[in-house]
C-alpha cells in the first residue's frame, strides 16, 4: 500500500515512543500513547490459527491499562528484568477516515539484573491508529506472539 | 493411546500438535501405525527380489508402541502406564470425580491454550497448588482488590489418602474489617487502591455450591481451576529434573451467550502467565529452585496448619496438603520412612 512518507514517519515515530517507553520502564508513557477507548491484546499465534479468541492479556480501554500498570508498580511480584524490543519496518494495510492499519514485527529481549539476556518473545503487531495532524494515538493493538511457551512469566507488555 | 515413539529407532510419529487421522506413519523409515497403536506395517518387511528384509519370526504385534490405559470421567480424560492403578473412580475419589462433575456438568466451548515454562522442579509446581497459605499473601492482587482473601469461608479438602487436594473460597464471606485487621501491612492500601475499571473482578455465580475460587488439583500432574468465571485445566508437565511447562486450557459452556465469553475472556487476565494473581507463582518458583539446589541436603519447615494427622480443614492458613503430597510420592517411589503419616 502506498503510503505518505509524512504518514510512514509519523507513525514509524509513534512504535519507535511504545517500545522505548516500555524498554526505559516509562510504561506511565506508554499509556498515554494510547486513545481513551483503545484495545489491547496479547495473544498467541497458536490460539490465532485454530481461530481461538483466549487472551494473555486483555484490556479493552486506557482504564485498564492504567489498572494493569499500577497493579504491575504496587501490587504484583514478578522477575526483575529489563526489556528491549527490536522492531522491523511498518507493513500498511489499509485507512479509514485518518485511522491507519498497519502491521510490523518484534523481537523482544529480556535482560536480567546480573546482565545474561534471553529472547522473551517474537511476534507481530497489528496497530491501528488514528493521525491528525502532528498527533497520533493508538486506537488498537494486537501482539500475536509466535512465543507461546512463555519464558517465566509476562508481566510487562509486549 | 500411545505413546509418540516409533517402535523401530525411537523417532516421534506424530509431529503436529493436533488433528485428526485413522493412521499414522514415522516419517524416518515409514512404519505404520493404526490409530490404536498397532504396528500395522512397514516398507521392505519381505525384502526386494529376495534380499534383506526382516527376519521370518518378526511378530509386529510385539514391538507396537507402549500403550496407555485410558480413562473418561465425566469428560475429562485420564492415561496411565500403570497396570497397576485403581479404576479412576477408585483413585479419584468421590471428592475428585464431585468436582470434575460439578465443572462439567454442562457442555463445553474451548476458548483456547496458554503455556508458561518455569524454571523450576515439577514438584515445586504441586507443593505451590497444596499450600492455601501462599494464595493471599504471595497473590496480593487477591487481597488488595478483595478477590481472595484467607478471612473468607473456606478452607482445604482432601481424598482419604491425601494425594489430591482442593483450595476453595466462597464469595463475599468476609468484611473489609475483617481483611483490614488480618493484613495489617496492606491495610492503607486496601483503602487507597480501587481498580478504574472493575469489570474483570465481577463475579456471576454460576454453581449450586456458591464458591468463587475452587482448585481441585490431582495427583500427580493435573488440576481444574475457578477464579470467579474463568475455568480450565491446568497440566503440568516435567521437562527435566529443573523445567517444567503448565498448560493451561480455558474453556467456556456452549450455552454462554456473547457477554458472558467476553466476561470470562476479560477475566482470564486473572490468569495464566500473564494473570494478575498468578503470574507470581512461576517466580516464586524459580527462585525456590536457584536457592535450594545450592543446599540439596537443607530440609524445609512445612508446619503451618499444625503436625501430625493431615486431614481437612475449614480454614485455609494452612499448608498441610503438602504433606499430603509427599506422604504419597514417598509412598509411590518406595521412600516412605518408617512410622510415615499418610
Amino acid at each position: 500500500m502506498k503510503v505518505a512518507p509524512e504518514t510512514r514517519e509519523a507513525l514509524t515515530a509513534l512504535m519507535a515512543d511504545y517500545a522505548m517507553a516500555i524498554d526505559e520502564d516509562r510504561l506511565e508513557d506508554w499509556i498515554e500513547l494510547f486513545a481513551a477507548d483503545c484495545d489491547y491484546r496479547i495473544v498467541t499465534r497458536e490460539n490465532v490459527e485454530q481461530g481461538l479468541p483466549n487472551v494473555l492479556m486483555w484490556c479493552d480501554n486506557r482504564d485498564m491499562l492504567r489498572d494493569r500498570v499500577e497493579s504491575y508498580r504496587h501490587v504484583n511480584e514478578y522477575n526483575p528484568h529489563y526489556d528491549r524490543h527490536v522492531l522491523g519496518p511498518l507493513r500498511f494495510t489499509g485507512e479509514s477516515d485518518g485511522v491507519w492499519s498497519f502491521e510490523l514485527s518484534y523481537g523482544l529481549f529480556q535482560t536480567s539484573l546480573e546482565g545474561e539476556s534471553r529472547l522473551f518473545s517474537v511476534g507481530r503487531y497489528r496497530v491501528e491508529a488514528a493521525l491528525s495532524n502532528d498527533a497520533a494515538a493508538l486506537k488498537r493493538v494486537l501482539v500475536i506472539a509466535d512465543t507461546g511457551l512463555v519464558p517465566s512469566l509476562l508481566a510487562t507488555p509486549i | 493411546m500411545f505413546s509418540n515413539r516409533c517402535s523401530h529407532r525411537g523417532a516421534m510419529i506424530a509431529r503436529t500438535l493436533r488433528g485428526n487421522t485413522d493412521r499414522h506413519v514415522c516419517l524416518y523409515h515409514r512404519w505404520c501405525y493404526s490409530s490404536a497403536g498397532e504396528l500395522t506395517g512397514l516398507p521392505f518387511r519381505k525384502g526386494l527380489k529376495g534380499e534383506g528384509g526382516m527376519p521370518e519370526d518378526f511378530d509386529m504385534q510385539a514391538v507396537s508402541p507402549q500403550r496407555l490405559r485410558v480413562a473418561n470421567c465425566h469428560g475429562m480424560l485420564f492415561g496411565t502406564f500403570s497396570a497397576r492403578a485403581e479404576p479412576i473412580e477408585a483413585y479419584l475419589g468421590e471428592f475428585g470425580t464431585g468436582m470434575i462433575r460439578r465443572f462439567f456438568s454442562r457442555p463445553i466451548r474451548i476458548l483456547g491454550y496458554s503455556r508458561q515454562r518455569i524454571a523450576g522442579n515439577w514438584k515445586l509446581y504441586a507443593e505451590n497448588l497444596r499450600d492455601t497459605y501462599h494464595a493471599s499473601l504471595l497473590h496480593e492482587f487477591f487481597v488488595t482488590y478483595g478477590v481472595d482473601r484467607a478471612t473468607q469461608k473456606g478452607g482445604v479438602k482432601m481424598d482419604a489418602r491425601h494425594r489430591h487436594n482442593m483450595n476453595h473460597a466462597y464469595a463475599a464471606s468476609d468484611s473489609q474489617e475483617d481483611a483490614k485487621a488480618a493484613y495489617a501491612e496492606t491495610a492503607a492500601r486496601l483503602d487507597r487502591m480501587r481498580l478504574r475499571d472493575p469489570k474483570l473482578l465481577k463475579f456471576h455465580n454460576e454453581f449450586p455450591d456458591g464458591m468463587n475460587l475452587a482448585a481441585p488439583t490431582f495427583f500427580p500432574n493435573a488440576l481444574l481451576i475457578q477464579i470467579n468465571n474463568t475455568l480450565g485445566t491446568r497440566q503440568i508437565r516435567p521437562k527435566g529434573p529443573g523445567e517444567h511447562e503448565v498448560f493451561q486450557t480455558l474453556f467456556a459452556y456452549v450455552d454462554d451467550d456473547e457477554a458472558m465469553i467476553r466476561h470470562r475472556l476479560l477475566s482470564a487476565n486473572l490468569v495464566g502467565p500473564a494473570g494478575l494473581v498468578s503470574m507470581e507463582d512461576g517466580e516464586a518458583i524459580e527462585v525456590v529452585q536457584k536457592a535450594t539446589r545450592s543446599a540439596p541436603d537443607a530440609c524445609a519447615v512445612v508446619e503451618m496448619g499444625g503436625r501430625g494427622e493431615v486431614r481437612d480443614l475449614a480454614h485455609r492458613v494452612t499448608e498441610t496438603p503438602i504433606r499430603g503430597f509427599w506422604s504419597y510420592w514417598a509412598e509411590l517411589m518406595g521412600v516412605e520412612p518408617e512410622g510415615a503419616i499418610r
